[in-house]
């Protein structure tokens, strides 16, 4: 298996009413889409948590997909609105912490729209091929380097200063 | 969050047992199911690890009882179909082998994995790690206990058309109460403006008239016509709807109904367009739609009384004859106003039906353009002899046709318009065409793409039709045009249209034209379906949770859909799926309770900080602040599950039942960690 071409992994957050629903939608209507997507099952976009976009990269992830219901059509009133909020701020975090804006996409998504699963997952696919592998748990090794290092820096600085004040 | 749960789960060794489903060929022929067995039957906890023919079936559930018992599981995961179809199934089986049910994790590769993948290899690669993430996630899961709530016994049905009638009438005749609303001042629906119905011919407001006022006399039937659904709060079996009564002017309670006040009216003569006549007739401002409305209340139309001034407030001005007619009946009441009033309901039944293609849209067919071009439903009031012509076909200019052409598809199987069928054109359109034959004895030719008449005694309508002599012209017409290029062309209109089984362009003169318009959804579909938490197909109509085994049942519990407003249909369909969103409704009151998901979220209350950030997230307010602990608690009565709460905690101390942090993160982890 290891020697197996690299392709892009691409983790799902649906929502139970729409999204989820929509996905089973395309399943019965026989689409056909990338397998390379993992669909993970919420109750609501609201509950997804910014950790679990983190986590997904840090595991590995090469892209995060978000899907809830549309404005207004949300199963709990408003939680797709929250969603939208968090992803605001996590999408410039993420951008802040080298991830390019392609890999993170919140779609909203009505059980009708079977079509839309495949067109999205399809076109992220297709993008995540083309950025290339993220391999942000190889970056997050680095960066707890540079941490330390920085961290062993400071130290020694501090104690010449204490050397040099006693 | 790792510490809590292993407390929690009393440092118990998951004993898991995994099953994969070939569901026949469904699964299997894209997934690998034995390498899949044989890949998780190597993760850790993992006891035992199958793949079967049908997990479904009865022996598929039994087996997983037995092994239950037989291999001492503490964990289930059967990775088959989508959960939404059959995830209470094996927690049935879960539970049936001495477990609790919670201790359960499906996996979606059916409709997530191998029916929309098309490389074996892949599909069986993902469904492997999904396998996986069930069974790092089914560790994290803790025994739940469902929640029992009563149900309120009563029901609501939304629309008064022989849908909403029948479904009403159904549940009302089992002892049920029912609330039955229409935005009209009548109940009836279209099919209170057909004349006759097809293939028997018989007289549509016969048939449907005694319905009609069993519903307004029914004592478990509460009638609340020109009124409207403007809110609706609560989960199944507990509804909270507003109704927001329209004033119509008149007191319901004291209005006999006499309709000694529509002579009186100040307008000697009706001058205002009939609603229920398609405009073809006149009213006066105060009216009764038509003879055998129900209730038997007349309604004023404060646009057009002269008690009210052009802002709709009242005015004064007029004599007010009506309230001098009307007597010390008293039941006139100009001081009326909008009136919101709160029920509440177990179960909704949304038959809120639909409206007919606007014809104006396709302008080369002349219709509001030339004064012989009508649409089918005119033509119903035309021949009905209740109509505006007392049942003569005239003309507007007056004149007797002596020559109809019926064109079809008016609005549907058209890219331009819209792509469905609308099912009941071709029968009404043969139905229309015997009666205008009948009743002016005129050529009548009709212009049809395919002919479309399934259902009992459909086609040997049709084939009667061919056999009084009616003209069938295969084609879709290119355009009506009153532009003359013969002399007996002269003062008709000309139906241009290309005869696809002779094979040339032809051109028939005509006196009458008749567009056999298409059904849509009603224009205010969306916001009915925002009101109830429906979701509405590509098209628009109503989406129902299966298209073939819960047809009248929609994502929301405990509302159902009856009638058109689901898609086109005749009123045999209707009444039949009328019917059954009646016993489906009645099935879920007649249990009394519903078993609730325990997916409630819940506070750790030693963790909680009290930082109140939860709070106005909550769309229920079911999250209080205790004073005197300053820490945030949930009430467990109101949670309906959503997580957000859960998801914007910046002390992690809110959990999820089912959707616990841990077991997300180890779904996470499972998803991806098999290469």
């Amino acid at each position: 298996m290891t020697e197996k071409k690299w392709t892009p992994r691409l983790v799902a957050f649906f929502c139970n009413w729409c999204t989820y629903t929509a996905a089973d939608l395309a399943g019965v209507s026989r689409l056909k889409y990338a397998s390379n997507v993992r669909i993970i099952r919420v109750m609501c976009s609201g509950r997804i948590d910014p950790q679990f976009v983190l986590e997904a990269f840090a595991k590995g992830a090469d892209g995060v997909l978000i899907g809830g219901c549309h404005p207004n059509d949300c199963h709990y009133v408003e939680g797709n609105y929250k969603m939208l909020r968090r992803y605001r701020l996590l999408k410039r975090m993420l951008a802040d912490m080298g991830i390019e804006p392609d890999r993170f996409r919140l779609e909203w998504i009505s059980a009708a729209e079977g079509e839309k699963v495949k067109r999205v997952v399809d076109e992220m696919v297709q993008k995540l091929t083309a950025l290339g592998p993220l391999a942000w748990d190889k970056k997050l090794e680095d960066w707890d380097r540079e941490v330390k290092a920085l961290e062993e820096h400071v130290q020694a600085q501090q104690t010449t200063k204490e050397v040099a004040n006693a | 969050m790792e510490n809590v749960s292993q407390k929690k789960n009393g440092g118990e060794q998951p004993r898991i047992g995994f099953y994969i489903c070939h569901c026949g060929h469904n699964i299997a022929s894209m997934v690998d199911c034995a390498d899949v067995a044989k890949y998780v039957a190597q993760l850790p906890g993992v006891v035992l690890s199958k793949d079967y023919k049908y997990m479904c079936s009865d022996p598929g559930q039994e087996m997983i009882a037995k092994d239950i018992k037989e291999h001492g599981l503490n964990r289930v995961v059967v990775a088959s179909c989508s959960p939404l179809l059959h995830e209470h199934t094996f927690r049935n089986a879960t539970e049936k082998g001495g477990l609790n049910p919670f201790y359960f994790q499906m996996v979606n590769v059916r409709e997530h994995d191998s029916w929309v993948h098309t490389n074996r290899e892949d599909a069986t690669h993902k469904a492997k790690a999904l396998a996986r993430a069930a069974i790092n996630r089914v560790a994290h899961h803790k025994p739940l206990e469902t929640k029992k709530v009563p149900i309120h016994p009563d029901v609501l049905v939304v629309g008064g058309g022989i849908a909403g009638i029948h479904a009403a009438m159904t549940l009302a005749n089992a002892g049920k109460k029912v609330i039955l609303v229409e935005r009209e001042p009548t109940i009836g629906g279209h099919m209170a403006k057909f004349d006759k119905t097809f293939p028997t011919l018989d007289c549509a407001a016969c048939i449907l008239t005694p319905k009609m006022s069993e519903v307004g006399s029914h004592p478990n039937i509460r009638l609340m016509t020109y009124s409207e659904v403007v809110k609706v709060d609560g989960y199944v079996g507990n509804y909270q709807v507003t109704i927001k009564r329209k004033p119509r002017y008149v007191d319901e309670e004291l209005c006999i109904g006499c309709q000694e006040c529509i002579p009186a009216c100040v307008f000697k003569e009706p001058k205002f367009a009939d609603e229920f006549n398609e405009g073809l007739g006149k009213r006066k401002p105060i009216y009764i739609p038509f003879p055998q409305a129900t209730p038997q209340v007349v309604t004023i139309d404060p646009k057009v009384c002269l008690n009210f001034n052009k802002k709709g407030e009242v005015s004064n001005k007029c004599k007010k004859t009506c309230v001098e007619a009307c007597g010390d009946k008293n039941a006139i009441d100009f001081t009326q106003t909008e009136k919101f009033e709160e029920i509440k309901v177990g179960a909704i039944i949304v038959a809120t039906g639909f409206k007919t293609f606007d014809a104006r849209r396709i302008t080369q067919y002349g219709y509001g353009i030339y004064p012989g071009v009508y649409t089918s439903l005119e033509v119903e009031r035309l021949v009905n002899a209740a109509g505006p012509t007392g049942g003569h076909v005239v003309l507007r200019d007056g004149r007797k046709p002596e020559s109809i052409g019926i064109i079809h598809c008016v609005g549907s199987r058209d890219e331009k318009t819209n792509r469905w069928c609308s099912r009941v054109c071709c029968m009404y359109s043969l139905k229309l065409a015997h009666l205008l034959k009948e009743h002016t004895g005129a050529e009548v030719y009709n212009f049809y793409i395919d002919m479309r008449t399934p259902g009992k005694n459909y086609d040997e309508f049709y084939g009667k039709l061919l056999e009084e002599g009616v003209h069938f012209i295969r084609g879709r017409v290119g355009e009506v045009t009153d532009w003359a290029f013969t002399k007996e062309e002269e003062g008709k209109l000309v139906i241009r249209v290309e005869d696809t089984l002779a094979g040339y362009v032809r051109r028939i003169p005509v006196d009458m034209v008749v567009l056999s318009v298409g059904l849509e959804p009603q224009p205010d579909a969306q916001d009915v379906r925002r009101l109830f938490g429906m979701s509405c197909g590509g098209e628009g109509f109503f989406l129902e949770r299966h298209p073939k085994l819960a047809p009248v049942n929609t994502f929301t519990d405990g509302i159902y859909l009856a009638g058109c407003c689901q898609g086109p249909k005749d009123i045999p369909d209707t009444v039949a799926q009328a019917g059954a969103a009646a016993a489906e409704a009645m099935q879920l009151i007649d249990r009394g309770y519903i078993e609730q998901e325990p997916n409630t979220a819940f506070i750790l209350q030693d963790e909680c900080c009290g930082c109140k950030s939860c709070i106005p997230l909550c769309p229920y307010t079911a999250i209080v602040f205790d004073e005197s602990t300053q820490k945030a608690i949930i009430n467990e009565a109101l949670c309906k599950g959503c997580g957000t709460c859960v998801g914007s905690c910046p002390s992690g101390s809110i959990v999820q039942n089912l959707f616990e942090d841990d077991q997300i993160f180890s779904e996470i982890e499972g998803v991806l960690s098999y290469d």
